[in-house]
């Protein structure tokens, strides 16, 4: 079989001493920053890549580093739901609701423990699928010229706000400010300036590592600034006992129909585009509860069952998202978007020619996804423990440790104090955009994709000298069309009662 | 009221946007689309969304009293002065200033605030610097 013979050369990359090394700090580092409040997968991963870049890795070592983080984060955000009743990120909060319950009754090791388990069965089945559908979904993605990628790029945005979306209309405003910034430059293809401004340090255009660390990391601590004092401060909260952390093989058992439902429901949340983690994990624990107790008489109570589903649900969504982030080069979720940051750093083009032309990279990053699983297993069970301590870090000493991090990793880049001021100026603007309810992650993926999407449209138009009926030119363009009107409207007739569903079901979590 | 606020800045903005596209040179090179036409659409999308705002807004948020938000402001231009003192002094003075700074806004206690912000900066020269072989802002003392 071709698949397992590239999954083998992928194997042959990853192991060795250095990316081992790597894939192990990463899962610790993203454990850690997964279960510290304020911290993320996003601004964890954001924060990284600046350093990643600096020390000078190559592709495959960044990526499989920074993986390992996105993985590891997603491990990790279980842990202060469990102790704290604070989700460590947003697609953690589902686990708040039977975890902490738990937790209050002195059960809080054996929650940790198979969360952990769950967090394992999602992410290692999840990482099958992406091995077994993105090659597909590069076959379809070689049918795709110009125009189809414009019609792509307008989808990734018309769905990013995601079906629970507030206000279609911020999303469009956060896509359109994240284009805006990407034009800032030298145009590629005629080579005249555009919105400099005279300043020659725009010429090259606004790095969007600078944006992103801005944006994600410094307006973290801005927000914590905010906070501080007040009762939405988590300073002061000591965390509960762990108790046992070895599950019962029967409650293990027990929860293994539960783990493989929401493993597919999961994974298939996380492929969609629209959907990502936040989402997946809501699914899994609502369809989960509707299936094995409708009548709501053990959930949200201390169900071990509703632990684990979340929990394998949103492990298994994180690696279904990275199926249209490698195979389309378009991703579909916060995380994901970061994660294209790395690739575009480090001049890889995502999308259906790295697999025929990088295949190395895209078989390394999968063989070390199935190796940082396993690491990330034994990390967790026996050693958590360890994690639980991290929390005890307050945020007045950790939030002054994000930025200073931060700040190194862009100096590091570009050794200059511009590129610092504007890092200061994207998380005040990050700070703001946040108050006004404003999605962060279009912002994003407006500077990634914006100059790409620019010379796709005008590739295709060109090619047709001039008529722009060509972006609607092909059956495949116009269902992708059809597909990102659906998506950006459907919020706004449903995303209503989808909120009001999960604001229903996470109420009485701490935010 | 924010949201209309915002929606009419980000309706400025977007017909400076459109006007400073408006008045990008166009080389004789240019291919049939040009170097405006992209701008243009973005500038639309980003007009109709303010228009929104300012008939539909959301929701006030809750802004935090003046006080706080002169807190946030002192940050970023602490940040500000960091970011152009990092060349003069080098990394581990301005680093040891700024955190210091931030721990202290964040709740500790003046004396705490000096060592942690002594202990931050050092700490982070040791990670980055010394194992991790970083170049760090060299100040007049080499570090």
């Amino acid at each position: 079989m071709e698949l397992m013979s590239d999954l083998a050369g992928g194997f042959a990359v990853a192991l060795t001493w250095q990316n081992i090394g790597l894939a192990l700090l990463g899962c610790f580092l993203g454990t850690v920053m997964g279960a510290l409040p304020g911290l993320g997968p996003s601004n964890g991963v954001a924060i990284l890549i600046p350093l990643a870049f600096t020390l000078g890795l190559g592709a495959t070592p960044s990526l499989i580093l920074l993986t390992s983080v996105y993985y590891g984060a997603m491990y990790g955000g279980r842990i202060s739901s469990i102790l704290l009743n604070i989700p460590g990120d947003e697609p953690a909060m589902m686990t708040c609701l039977d975890g902490y319950p738990m937790a209050q009754a002195g059960r809080a090791g054996e929650a940790l423990a198979l969360s952990g388990i769950a967090s394992f069965v999602g992410a290692f089945f999840a990482t099958w699928g992406l091995v077994l559908l993105a090659p597909q979904l590069v076959k379809v993605a070689l049918l795709f010229g110009p125009a189809e990628y414009f019609a792509l790029f307008t989808l990734a945005f018309a769905t990013l706000g995601g079906i629970a979306s507030n206000n279609q209309a911020k999303a469009a405003f956060a896509a359109a400010l994240g284009l805006a910034l990407a034009m800032v430059g030298v145009d590629t293809q005629t080579g005249v300036p555009r919105f400099t401004f005279g300043e020659v340090h725009l010429y090259d255009g606004i790095d969007f590592l600078v944006a992103i660390v801005g944006l994600f990391a410094l307006s973290e601590v801005f927000v914590f600034l905010e906070h501080r004092g007040t009762d939405k401060d988590i300073s002061q909260k000591p965390p509960t006992k762990v108790g046992r952390i070895i599950p019962s093989w029967a409650l293990v058992k027990s929860c293994i129909p539960t783990m493989g439902r929401t493993t597919v429901l999961g994974f298939i949340a996380g492929v969609l585009p629209g959907a990502g983690a936040s989402l997946g994990s809501f699914i899994s624990y609502s369809m989960e509860k509707k299936m094995v107790d409708p009548k709501g008489e053990t959930f949200g109570k201390g169900d071990p069952r509703g632990v684990a589903a979340p929990e394998a649900g949103n492990n298994a969504a994180a690696g279904g998202a990275l199926v249209p982030m490698l195979a389309l080069g378009v991703p579909g979720s916060g995380t994901t978007a970061v994660l294209l940051a790395v690739l575009l750093a480090l001049n890889i083009t995502p999308g259906p020619l790295l697999f025929t032309q990088n295949p190395d990279v895209v078989w390394g990053l999968i063989a070390a996804l199935f190796i940082g699983n396993f690491m990330l297993l034994a990390m967790n069970i026996p050693l958590v423990g360890l994690f639980t301590r991290v929390l005890l870090v307050p945020p007045r000493i950790l939030m002054p440790v994000v930025a200073m991090v931060s700040f190194v990793g862009i100096y590091g880049i570009s050794g200059s104090s511009f590129d610092l001021m504007v890092m200061v100026g994207f998380g005040v603007l990050g700070w703001v955009l946040r108050k006004l309810d404003v999605p962060l992650v279009p912002v994003i993926l407006g500077t990634l994709l914006g100059n790409e999407m620019e010379v796709n449209l005008r590739r295709a138009v060109n090619i047709s000298d001039g008529d722009y009926w060509v972006l609607l030119g092909s059956p495949l363009a116009i269902g992708l069309w059809i597909i990102a009107f659906t998506g950006f409207v459907l919020p706004i007739l449903v995303g209503g009662v989808v909120r009001r569903k999960m604001r229903g079901t996470s109420e009485g979590v701490g935010d | 009221m924010s949201d209309r606020i915002f929606g009419g800045i980000g309706l400025l903005l977007a017909i400076f946007f459109a006007w400073q596209a408006s008045v990008i040179q166009e080389s004789f090179l240019s291919d049939v689309v040009g170097p405006k036409v992209f701008p243009y659409i973005i500038a639309a999308v980003m007009a109709a969304s303010c228009l929104y705002f300012l008939l539909k807004p959301d929701p006030e948020p809750s802004w935090p009293r003046a006080g706080r938000l002169a807190e946030i402001a002192l940050a970023a231009l602490v940040m500000i002065a960091y970011a152009l003192a990092l060349p003069e002094v080098g990394f581990v003075a301005a680093t040891a200033v700024a955190s210091g700074y931030l721990t202290w806004r964040l709740g500790s206690k003046p004396l705490q605030s000096v060592v942690i912000g002594v202990c931050t900066s050092a700490g982070i020269y040791v990670i980055f610097r010394m194992v991790l072989g970083l170049s760090l802002a060299r100040g007049p003392w080499g570090f």
